[in-house]
C-alpha cells in the first residue's frame, strides 16, 4: 500500500518534471511554426540545424566557454580550496564570506556588476569577458563542493605519505587528490551545468562578438522562437541523457554521483 | 576519473581547433547587431561572397536593449537596426556616424515618401530597412464586431480576452489616441486621462506581454491583442486564415526600423557597403519575401506586386493612406520617457 | 608551520575575488549612491534620491510581493521535494542514482526553453485545458498570475531543494531509525524526533538554494504572469536595460542584496543551533 503511494507520487513529479520537455520535443518535429498548432509531421528543423548560422555560432559558443570555465575553474578552485583549508581560522572565515558572495546574489546583481567592472576598465565585451563572467559564478560552487571533502580528509594519510619519502607534489597526486575526487567531479559538474544554462549573467557581459544559446533563444522570441532550437534541445537533452546512462551503468557500484 | 579529464581536455582542443573562430579571418569582420529573426540571413553569406567581407551577425530583441548595449560601450557596432524614436535619441546624443550616400547608390530606390523622415529631418544617418504600423490582431472566430477602433480594447464584452503590449509607448499610445490626442503627448494631463482608461480597461485584459502575444492570438488564448503589422504577416504568411488585422481608424503609430552605423564603427565604408547591398532591389525584394514585412524599396515593392498582388489587400501590409496621415511616428520624448515607464509599472503593480 | 604556509596558494584566487566579486560591488554601491550622467565621472554628485524612489509605496509593494512570492515557492518546494528526497534516498541502492537522475536531466534543457513550454501547456487554451476540455472538466485560468509564476518557479528549483534534502538524508545512519524502531517508536515519532532533525541541515540550504533564484527572477514573472505581477528581478533588469537608469537600477540591487544577506543570517542562525549535534554523528 505505501508502495503504491510512492508509486504514485513518485510518477506524479515525473510527469510535472517532463511535460514541458515532452512538449518541446513534440513540437521539434511540428511543421507549424507556431507553439500548440500541430501542422503535421517534419523532420525540416533537423535539417535547418545544420544551415543556421546563428544557431551553430551559439552552440559553438556555449560548448566552448562550458568547457573552458569548468576546467580553469575547477583546477583554480580546488587549488583554492586546498589553500583555503590551510588558512587561519579569521582569514578562512573572510575568504569564504567573499567566495559566498557571487552564490548568495542574485545572477542579475553579479551581471550588472560585472559589466559595469569590463565597461569601467574599457574591456571590450566579448568571448573573453563572457569567459571570466563564468569563472567568476564557477569557482565558489567548486570551493563549495571540494572544501568538505578536505575536511574529512585523515590529515595523517598525508604525513605518513610525507614520511615515507614522498614529495610533497607526490603526496598531493596519489593521496589527496584521489581522496577528494568525488568533491572536484561534483565541483566541476556543477559549473558546467550552471555555465551551459546561464542566461542572465551572459546577457550583460557577452557584449556583440559573443552570445550563447540562452542570449539566442531570448532575442528570437520577438518573432517566436524557431523550432530549430527545439530541435537542437532535444538532440542536446538526448545526448546528456544517454551521457548519463552510461556513466550510471559504468558506476553500477552505487556510488552516488551527486550534480 | 583520469579518463575523463583527458577526455574534457581533448574535447577542448577538438573544439578550439576544428571549430574556427566567428570572426578570425585576416579580412575585415563587420558587426551587425539586428532584430531576432528579423533578415533572410542566406542574403548574408551572399554579402560574404560577394565582397570577401566577414559578418558577425548577433541579434537582440528590443531598441532599449540596444540603447542599452551601444550606451554601455565596451562593444563595437557597424550596422544596427533601430526604430524612429530610439534613432533621434542615438542622433541627439552623437551615438551615430553620418552616412556617406555616395557609398549608397542604391538609396535612390528608397520610396521618396519616406526619405527625410521626422527623426531624421535631413537624412543623414538612416537608411529605412522596414516599416510597418501598430493595430489589433484578432481571431475572426472569437470576435463578430468590426476592428476598426481603439474602442474594441475597452469593448466590456471581450472581458479576459484581451492582450496588450508590455510597452510603454504602445500601451500608453493606444490610450491616447483612444482619446484623441498624439501618442507622443508630453501634457501630464493627457497622460493622466490615458493612465485612467488604461487602469478602467485592467481587469478586461487577460495580461501585458511582450512578443509571446503572436503566438498567443495564434492559439486561440486570446480574441484580440494589440501588436505590431508584423505578427500579422508572420500569421499570414503561415496560412492562419482565421486571424486578422485592423488598424483603428483613429490613426495609430506608424514605425520605421532603418539601418544605422553607431559612432563605435571601426568599418564605415564595409559598414555602407553592407547598407547598400540590403538596398539592391532583388536582395530586398527576396528579404521582404523572406521575412513578410512592408520593404521601403520602390523596386522590392513592384515586384511583391507582380508576385503577391493579394497582400496589397492587407491592412497589415499596405495600411490605408487616409489612416497613414492621421498617425503619429514616435519622437524621442527625453526626461519624459521616465514618466511614461512610471505609469506603466503603477498600472502593473495596482 | 608548514600548514599555514601553504594556505598561501589561495592567495591568487583572493585577489581574483577582490578584482572580480568585491570591486563590481563597490561599483554598484557607488552607482547607487550618485546620480548624474554615469559615462562622465565629474558629473556624478552625491545623492540618496535613488534610495527615497526604492521606498515609494509602488515599489516597496513589488518587493513585498518578491518576498512573499519566493516565500511561498520556497515553502511548496519544501513540501513537495521533501517526501521525494526521502523516497530516493530509501530507494534500493541498484536504482538510486538512475532516480536521482532522472530527477536531474530536465536542468539540462534550457531554462528559457522550459519556461516557454510551460506556456504553451498553461495558457487559456493551452494543451492543459484542451485536454481538461477534451475529458469534460471546467478550464484551468491559472495563466496569466501569480499562480503560474509560482508553478513557474517550483518547476525550475525543486531539484535545488531535493538534492540537498537528499544528501542528508542518505547520509543517516541507519542503525539509527533502527534503533529508534527498536526503542518502541513509530514511525511518526521515528520521523519527527530522528530523521527531520538529523536532516535540517539539508532543509536550510534546500531552502536557500530554491529562495534566493526565486525572490530575483525576472524571466518566469514576466512570461508566465502576463506582466500583472512585476518582481523586483524585472524592476532591475528594466533599470539597466530599458529605462536606462543605472542608478535606480544599482539602489534596487543594492536593496534586495542587502535584504537577501539578512534572510541568510537568520537561515544561518537556524542551521547552526543542531550543528553541534550534528558533528556528534
Amino acid at each position: 500500500m505505501q508502495k503504491a503511494i510512492k508509486r504514485v507520487y513518485m510518477s506524479i513529479i515525473f510527469l510535472f518534471l517532463y511535460a514541458p520537455i515532452i512538449v518541446l520535443i513534440v513540437f521539434s518535429f511540428n511543421k507549424s511554426k507556431s507553439r500548440g498548432q500541430w501542422g503535421g509531421f517534419t523532420l525540416d528543423w533537423y535539417i535547418d540545424l545544420f544551415r543556421d548560422r546563428q544557431i551553430r555560432e551559439a552552440l559553438y559558443f556555449t560548448i566552448l566557454i562550458a568547457v573552458l570555465s569548468t576546467l580553469i575553474s575547477t583546477i583554480v578552485g580546488t587549488i583554492a580550496a586546498l589553500g583555503i583549508n590551510n588558512m587561519t581560522k579569521i582569514g578562512r572565515t573572510v575568504v569564504l564570506n567573499m567566495n559566498n558572495l557571487p552564490v548568495l546574489n542574485p545572477d542579475i546583481v553579479t551581471g550588472v556588476a560585472l559589466m559595469t567592472l569590463f565597461i569601467s576598465i574599457r574591456m571590450e565585451l566579448g568571448f573573453l569577458t563572457m569567459l571570466i563572467a563564468h569563472i567568476v559564478f564557477s569557482i565558489p560552487y567548486v570551493i563549495l563542493a571540494v572544501l568538505p571533502k578536505l575536511r574529512q580528509l585523515n590529515k595523517h594519510t598525508a604525513e605518513a605519505a610525507l614520511d615515507l619519502g614522498a614529495t610533497p607534489a607526490y603526496a598531493m597526486r596519489k593521496v589527496i587528490i584521489p581522496e577528494i575526487m568525488p568533491g572536484i567531479v561534483s565541483g566541476a559538474l556543477i559549473a558546467f551545468t550552471l555555465s551551459i544554462d546561464d542566461f542572465v549573467i551572459s546577457f550583460f557581459t557577452a557584449g556583440t562578438s559573443a552570445t550563447n544559446l540562452s542570449i539566442l533563444i531570448y532575442s528570437m522570441a520577438k518573432r517566436g522562437v524557431k523550432p530549430t532550437i527545439n530541435a537542437l534541445s532535444t538532440l542536446m537533452f538526448l545526448t546528456v541523457l544517454i551521457l548519463m546512462l552510461i556513466i550510471n551503468k559504468k558506476n553500477d557500484k552505487g556510488e552516488d554521483i551527486i550534480i | 576519473m583520469k579518463k575523463h579529464v583527458l577526455l574534457f581536455l581533448v574535447l577542448t582542443l577538438i573544439l578550439t581547433a576544428v571549430v574556427p573562430l566567428a570572426g578570425c579571418g585576416s579580412g575585415v569582420v563587420i558587426n551587425v547587431f539586428n532584430w531576432g529573426e528579423y533578415m533572410d540571413e542566406s542574403l548574408i553569406d551572399e554579402f560574404e561572397k560577394q565582397t570577401g567581407i566577414k559578418v558577425n551577425y548577433k541579434t537582440y530583441a528590443t531598441n532599449e536593449e540596444l540603447l542599452a548595449k551601444m550606451e554601455a560601450g565596451g562593444s563595437s557596432f557597424d550596422v544596427v537596426f533601430p526604430s524612429d524614436y530610439a534613432i533621434s535619441e542615438m542622433i541627439k546624443r552623437d551615438m551615430l556616424l553620418e552616412i556617406d550616400f555616395s557609398n549608397i547608390p542604391n538609396f535612390k530606390y528608397i520610396d521618396e515618401k519616406l526619405k527625410n523622415p521626422e527623426y531624421d529631418p535631413e537624412n543623414k544617418f538612416s537608411v529605412p530597412y522596414f516599416w510597418g504600423t501598430i493595430g489589433i490582431l484578432y481571431n475572426t472566430d472569437m470576435v463578430d464586431d468590426p476592428v476598426d477602433s481603439w474602442d474594441i480594447l475597452w469593448n466590456p464584452k471581450y472581458k479576459g480576452q484581451i492582450l496588450m503590449k508590455k510597452d510603454v509607448r504602445d500601451s500608453l499610445g493606444a490610450a491616447l489616441k483612444k482619446l484623441g490626442y498624439s501618442m507622443n503627448s508630453t501634457n501630464d494631463n493627457e497622460l493622466a486621462e490615458a493612465k485612467a482608461l488604461l487602469l478602467e480597461q485592467l481587469p478586461l485584459v487577460n495580461g501585458y506581454y511582450g512578443d509571446e502575444i503572436r503566438d498567443f492570438i495564434a492559439n486561440g488564448d486570446a480574441a484580440m491583442a494589440l501588436t505590431y503589422s508584423g505578427d500579422a504577416m508572420d500569421l499570414y504568411w503561415e496560412g492562419f486564415e482565421n486571424i486578422s488585422y485592423g488598424v483603428p481608424k483613429e490613426g495609430t503609430n506608424v514605425w520605421y526600423d532603418s539601418m544605422v552605423i553607431p559612432a563605435s564603427s571601426k568599418y564605415k565604408k564595409e559598414a555602407e557597403m553592407f547598407i547598400n547591398f540590403m538596398l539592391d532591389p532583388d536582395v530586398a525584394f527576396r528579404n521582404s519575401e523572406a521575412m513578410g514585412y512592408t520593404s521601403p524599396n520602390t523596386e522590392a515593392i513592384k515586384r511583391m506586386r507582380e508576385e503577391y498582388p493579394e497582400v496589397f489587400e492587407l491592412p497589415a501590409y499596405w495600411p490605408d493612406e487616409e489612416i497613414i496621415e492621421k498617425s503619429d511616428v514616435y519622437v524621442d520624448l527625453g526626461e519624459y520617457k521616465a514618466k511614461y515607464n512610471d505609469i506603466l509599472t503603477q498600472i502593473l503593480v495596482d | 608551520m608548514q600548514r599555514r604556509g601553504r594556505g598561501r596558494i589561495a592567495y591568487p584566487y583572493v585577489v581574483w575575488m577582490a578584482i572580480f566579486i568585491v570591486v563590481p560591488l563597490f561599483l554598484i554601491l557607488f552607482y547607487s549612491l550618485t546620480e548624474g550622467d554615469i559615462h562622465n565621472i565629474k558629473d556624478l554628485k552625491f545623492s540618496l534620491n535613488s534610495y527615497n524612489r526604492v521606498l515609494e509605496p509602488i515599489y516597496l509593494k513589488v518587493i513585498g510581493n518578491s518576498f512573499l512570492l519566493a516565500g511561498i515557492s520556497t515553502l511548496i518546494c519544501l513540501i513537495i521535494g521533501y517526501p521525494v528526497a526521502m523516497i530516493i534516498a530509501n530507494t534500493d541502492i541498484k536504482y538510486r542514482n538512475l532516480l536521482l537522475m532522472f530527477f536531474l536531466v530536465p536542468i539540462w534543457m534550457n531554462f528559457l526553453l522550459r519556461t516557454y513550454a510551460w506556456m504553451s501547456l498553461l495558457s487559456p487554451n493551452g494543451l492543459v485545458n484542451r485536454f481538461l476540455l477534451w475529458i469534460g472538466l471546467p478550464k484551468l485560468e491559472i495563466m496569466p498570475g501569480k499562480g503560474a509564476v509560482l508553478l513557474g518557479m517550483v518547476y525550475n528549483f525543486l531539484p535545488f531543494m531535493v538534492l540537498p534534502i537528499y544528501t542528508v538524508l542518505s547520509k543517516i545512519d541507519k542503525h539509527v531509525i533502527e534503533a529508534s524502531n527498536d526503542l518502541g517508536g513509530n514511525s511518526v515519532t521515528t520521523f519527527m524526533r530522528v530523521i527531520l532533525p538529523l536532516s535540517i541541515p539539508g532543509i536550510v540550504s534546500g531552502i536557500t538554494m530554491v529562495f534566493l533564484p526565486a525572490v530575483s527572477t525576472f524571466v518566469i514573472s514576466g512570461l508566465l504572469g502576463g506582466g500583472k505581477t512585476p518582481l523586483i528581478g524585472d524592476l532591475i533588469e528594466q533599470q539597466f536595460l530599458s529605462s536606462r537608469n543605472w542608478h535606480f537600477g544599482s539602489s534596487l540591487s543594492i536593496i534586495l542584496m542587502i535584504m537577501i544577506l539578512i534572510s541568510m543570517a537568520v537561515m544561518s542562525r537556524i542551521d547552526s543551533s543542531p550543528e553541534e549535534e550534528r558533528r556528534k554523528i
